[in-house]
C-alpha cells in the first residue's frame, strides 16, 4: 500500500462515498408496513410447505394438488370448486382482495428444522403472506410456531395431533383437520358395537407429539367403554420393517391391536401384522382385530388387501354425497383424473377458508384474518355444518367413521363410510385436561 | 496486528471484509429480473453459511491438521443446540448464556467421545465416531424425549421458566435486547439488501472463530497436528506422545461444533434431533473436501456453496422450470424440464454429488486449489513473493 496519494479527484470520490454512508439510514425501508410480507404489485404469495420426501410424501403430494387446484379456483380458473357450494360469498373469482395469487413449495422432509428453515425462506425470500401445509403433526407445531414469530397466518394442513390447538395452539394458527380426542370419542361407540366390551389393546404408536396424544385418546376413549390396555409401545417415526415391533403382539394376551401410525409407517406396520397372520388368530375366544384411528384413501390404497374390514376414523371421503364435497371431486378428477385424498380436501378448504377471511377482513393482516376466522361458522365445504372455535382455532365438524371395504369396485373405492358421528359427540371443552396447558397468546403481525 | 504476521493480517482484512459484504454479495440480482430466484442474501440462507462457516472451520482443525475424519460432529452440533434451547427456557432470552453452554457441554462431551475415540486410527476412529453420533441420536430422537421433547424437537412457549426475564417478557432470541430476527432493508436501482442482526452477530463470531483458527494453524501446536497427520509413527519415535495433541483438537473441534449449535438455536431456537443425525455429520466433512481440507479459508467457502445449492437449487420446482423453458415447443420443453428437474428442487442432491465428484476428482484440493489454479494461469505477478516463489503453502 505504498501509492496511496491523495490527490483532488480521490478525494471527491471519497467524499461522495462517505455522504452516501450517512445518507444510508434513510433508505432503510424496515417497519414501513404495518405487517409482516405486505402484498404490493397485484400479487400476494402463499407459501405451501409439505414433506416431499420421507414417510408422508404420498400425502404430500396429494397436498400440493390441492394447493394448485385451489389456486386455480380462487384466480377465477377452472369451474370454482367448493368456491361455488361454499355459505360465504366473499370470494369473486379475482384473486385475493383483488391481488392475484401466487404460490411458492418448498419440501419438509417430515423434519421440524429442515420445514422451518423452507418456511423460513418462504417469509424471508419469497413474501409469503401465509404459510400452510405439514403432514406431520411435529412439522405442523415447529412451523406454527415460527409463523408465530415471524407475523404471518398458518394454516395447518394434515395434523391430527392434540397438541396443535391444545398445549402448543398459536394465535396465528388455525386447524381446519380434526384431532386425536375426536378420533377417539367417535370410533370407540363403533368399536365397543362391533367388537364389545372385554377387550384387551396392544398399541404401536408413532415416537412423537401425533402418536403420543392420539394414542391418549384412544387408549382414554375405550377404556371407558370397558377395555384394558396391555401395552403401548412406540416406534421411531422412520422405521420400515415392523415386524420386530408385531412379533411380541403375538404372545401379549392382546386381541386387539392399534395401529398409530399414518402414512407410509401405516402401510408397512399393517402389512407386517397380516403377514404375521395376526387377524387369523383367536385370543380369548375372540377374533383377533387391527384398529387404524387414523386412515386416508392413499393409505388403504397403499396396504391393498390388508385393509379389508379394519376400522378407522377419517376427516373426509370422495364418496360423501353432499353439494361441497360433489363440486370438489368433481374439479380434481377432471384435472389429475382420480379422486381426492383427505389431505388433499383439508389443504383445499384452508386455502379457501384463508382467501374468504382475508376478503371478509379486507386486509392481509394475520390479527385481521385470525379475527375473521375466529367463530366463523360456515357450510358447504364438504364436512356440513362447521366451526372455527375462537378459543384455540381449531374447526369443531362431524367425524366420519370408516371401514376398508370388503368387495372394492375400483382402486379408489377403498373405504366405505360406516357412520358419522355428529359434532356434538366429538366436542369437548377447550380446557379439557388433553389440551390445557397452552395459551394462544396475542396475534403477531410483524413487523 | 494481532500476531499475525503481514501476509495473514491482510488475508483476515480480505475475509472481514467479504463477511461483512455478504448481504450484498449473496444479493446480485434485481428483484424484477428473471434471475431474482438466485438470490441468497435472506437473512436465514445468510445466518446459515455464516454457522455452517463456523461448524466447517472447527472440523477442519481435526481433519485438516491431524488427518483423523471424524463422522460424529453432528452430535456436537445437537448438544449445542439443546444446551442453547434449555437456557433460552430457563434463563434467558439472551443469546450469551446459552451460546457460553452450548460451548461447555459439547466441549466435555466431545472429551468424552475423544477420549474413547481416539484409542484408534484411521477407519476405525471414523466408525467409533459415526457410532458415537448415530448413539447419540437415537438418544435425543426416544430415550431422553423428557430433556429433547424426541421428534416434535425442543421449543420456546411462552409460558416457560426465565429466570432472569421474568414474567411476561419476550419470547424473542436477543443481545441485551436486540432481536435476532430484526433487519433492516435497503433498496436501491431495483435491487433489495437485507441487514440482519442475526447475521451480523454469527458474523462477527465466525470472524473470531476464523482468527482463532488462524492462530492455531501458524501455532506450534498446529505445527504438531500437522505432523500427526503426516507421520504419526516417526512422531511416538522422537519420544512425543500423539495423544494429548490430537485429544486437544478433537476437543476444539467439538466446541466449534458446538458454538455452531448454539448459534443455530440463537437464530432460529428450535432444536430438534435432526441435527444429530449422521447424515449433518456426513455433510461438513464433505463441506471441508469440498472447499479443500487444510486450507484456511476452504471449508468456509465449501459450506457457502452447499448451503446455497440446499436452499436455492432445492427450490426450482418444475413450475418455475415451466416458466424458464415457455419459449420452446411443447415437446422440447417438457423433455428439458424433465432433464432439469432430476437436477432441481427435491432433486438438488443430484446436482451435489456431481459437483462432488468432479472437485474430487478434478481438483482434488478443493475449490481452493481451483482458486490457486486459475490465479496462476492469469497470474497476478503481485502475489509471488521475494524469493520468486509462488505463495503455495505447505499444508494449507
Amino acid at each position: 500500500m505504498s501509492h496511496n496519494k491523495t490527490t483532488r479527484r480521490g478525494l471527491l470520490k471519497g467524499g461522495a462515498v462517505v455522504g452516501a454512508g450517512l445518507a444510508m439510514p434513510t433508505f432503510f425501508t424496515s417497519q414501513a408496513n404495518a405487517y409482516t410480507n405486505a402484498p404490493s404489485g397485484g400479487k400476494v404469495t402463499l407459501g405451501f410447505n409439505v414433506p416431499q420426501t420421507g414417510p408422508y410424501a404420498d400425502e404430500g403430494a396429494d397436498e400440493l394438488r390441492a394447493y394448485e387446484l385451489a389456486v386455480e379456483h380462487l384466480n377465477g380458473g377452472g369451474d370454482g370448486g367448493m368456491m361455488n357450494t361454499f355459505s360465504s360469498n366473499a370470494l369473486k373469482g379475482n384473486g385475493i382482495l383483488g391481488n392475484k395469487v401466487a404460490f411458492v413449495t418448498g419440501d419438509t422432509q417430515t423434519k421440524s428444522d429442515a420445514a422451518r428453515a423452507s418456511a423460513k425462506s418462504m417469509i424471508e425470500k419469497d413474501g409469503a403472506v401465509m404459510i400452510t401445509g405439514g403432514s406431520s403433526s411435529g412439522v405442523a407445531i415447529a412451523v406454527q410456531g415460527l409463523c408465530q414469530e415471524a407475523g404471518v397466518i398458518f394454516m395447518a394442513g394434515l395434523t391430527h395431533s392434540n397438541d396443535t390447538t391444545g398445549k402448543d395452539k398459536k394465535a396465528n394458527g388455525f386447524r381446519h383437520f380434526f384431532n386425536g380426542y375426536m378420533s377417539g370419542a367417535a370410533l370407540a361407540p363403533v368399536l365397543e358395537k362391533m367388537y364389545g366390551k372385554d377387550r384387551r389393546a396392544y398399541h404401536l404408536t408413532a415416537d412423537y407429539t401425533w402418536g403420543w396424544t392420539q394414542q391418549e385418546s384412544i387408549q382414554a376413549a375405550t377404556e371407558a367403554k370397558g377395555w384394558e390396555t396391555v401395552n403401548n409401545v412406540l416406534t421411531p417415526l422412520a422405521t420400515t420393517d415392523f415386524s420386530s415391533y408385531v412379533a411380541p403382539v403375538l404372545n401379549s394376551g392382546a386381541d386387539i391391536l392399534v395401529l398409530n401410525h399414518y402414512g407410509g409407517n401405516m402401510i408397512n406396520s399393517l402389512t407386517a401384522a397380516v403377514q404375521f397372520g395376526l387377524r387369523d388368530k383367536v385370543v380369548n375366544g375372540n377374533n383377533f382385530e387391527i384398529v387404524v384411528p387414523l386412515y386416508s384413501r392413499l393409505m388403504a390404497k397403499g396396504a391393498g388387501e390388508n385393509v379389508k374390514g379394519i376400522f378407522g376414523s377419517t376427516n373426509w371421503h370422495w364418496s360423501l354425497q353432499d353439494e361441497g364435497s360433489k363440486a370438489f371431486v368433481k374439479s380434481f378428477g377432471t384435472k389429475y383424473g382420480f379422486p381426492p385424498s383427505q389431505a388433499a380436501h383439508t389443504v383445499y378448504c384452508q386455502t379457501l377458508l384463508y382467501a374468504d377471511a382475508c376478503e371478509r377482513a379486507g386486509t392481509h393482516n394475520p390479527c385481521g384474518v385470525g379475527e375473521a376466522l375466529e367463530g366463523f361458522k360456515f357450510d358447504g365445504l364438504g364436512n356440513g355444518e362447521t366451526e372455527y372455535r375462537a378459543e384455540d382455532h381449531q374447526c369443531f365438524k362431524d367425524v366420519l367413521v370408516v371401514k376398508g371395504k370388503e368387495n372394492p369396485t375400483s382402486e379408489f373405492d377403498v373405504l366405505e363410510v360406516v357412520e358419522v358421528t355428529p359434532r356434538a359427540q366429538v366436542e369437548y371443552a377447550p380446557d379439557h385436561p388433553m389440551f390445557a396447558g397452552g395459551e394462544l397468546g396475542k396475534c403477531n403481525p410483524g413487523a | 496486528m494481532l500476531g499475525l504476521n503481514n501476509k495473514d493480517t491482510k488475508f483476515l482484512i480480505i475475509v472481514i471484509l467479504l463477511t461483512l459484504s455478504t448481504p450484498f454479495v449473496m444479493q446480485p440480482f434485481s428483484e424484477s429480473s428473471a434471475m431474482a430466484q438466485f438470490n441468497g442474501g435472506y437473512p436465514d440462507l445468510m445466518q446459515r453459511v455464516a454457522i455452517f462457516g463456523i461448524f466447517a472451520i472447527g472440523f477442519n482443525i481435526l481433519f485438516g491438521l491431524t488427518g483423523y475424519l471424524s463422522f460424529g460432529h453432528a452430535a456436537f452440533l445437537g448438544v449445542g443446540s439443546y444446551s442453547a434451547v434449555w437456557m433460552f427456557k430457563l434463563l434467558s432470552m439472551n443469546i450469551i448464556p446459552g451460546i457460553i453452554l452450548a460451548v461447555i457441554m459439547s466441549g466435555l462431551f466431545a472429551l468424552m467421545i475423544g477420549y474413547i475415540s481416539l484409542r484408534r486410527s484411521g477407519i476405525y476412529f471414523s466408525i467409533l465416531t459415526l457410532a458415537f453420533a448415530q448413539m447419540s441420536y437415537n438418544l435425543a430422537y426416544s430415550v431422553l424425549t423428557p430433556i429433547t421433547n424426541g421428534e416434535t424437537g425442543l421449543q420456546i412457549r411462552p409460558n416457560d421458566l426465565r429466570i432472569l426475564d421474568g414474567e411476561g417478557s419476550s419470547t424473542y432470541t436477543n443481545l441485551f435486547g436486540l432481536q435476532m430476527s430484526s433487519s433492516a432493508k435497503w433498496e436501491v436501482w431495483g435491487h433489495l439488501f437485507t441487514f440482519n442482526v442475526g447475521f451480523y452477530v454469527c458474523a462477527f463470531i465466525a470472524i473470531c472463530s476464523f482468527y482463532l483458527s488462524l492462530r492455531i494453524f501458524r501455532s506450534p501446536f498446529g505445527l504438531m497436528l500437522r505432523a500427526v497427520k503426516s507421520n504419526q509413527n516417526r512422531m511416538s519415535y522422537t519420544g512425543l506422545n500423539p495423544r494429548p495433541y490430537t485429544l486437544a483438537a478433537f476437543v476444539i473441534s467439538g466446541m466449534y461444533a458446538g458454538l455452531a449449535g448454539g448459534l443455530l438455536a440463537s437464530m432460529d431456537p428450535l432444536a430438534g434431533a435432526e441435527r444429530m443425525q449422521w447424515t449433518v455429520g456426513g455433510e461438513v466433512v464433505v463441506m471441508t473436501i469440498l472447499g479443500g481440507a487444510g486450507t484456511l479459508l476452504g471449508p468456509v467457502l465449501g459450506a457457502g456453496a452447499i448451503k446455497y445449492l440446499e436452499n436455492i437449487f432445492s427450490k426450482i420446482n418444475e413450475n418455475v422450470l415451466h416458466g424458464w423453458f415457455d419459449f420452446l415447443p411443447d415437446g422440447l420443453e417438457n423433455l428439458l424440464v424433465w432433464v432439469f428437474a432430476r437436477f432441481t428442487g427435491d432433486g438438488w442432491h443430484l446436482t451435489l454429488g456431481l459437483l462432488f465428484m468432479m472437485v474430487v476428482i478434478f481438483l482434488p484440493g478443493g475449490l481452493m486449489e481451483g482458486a490457486e489454479r486459475i490465479r496462476n494461469r492469469f497470474g497476478s505477478k503481485g502475489d509471488i513473493d521475494e524469493t520468486g516463489a509462488s505463495t503455495t503453502k505447505p499444508a494449507e
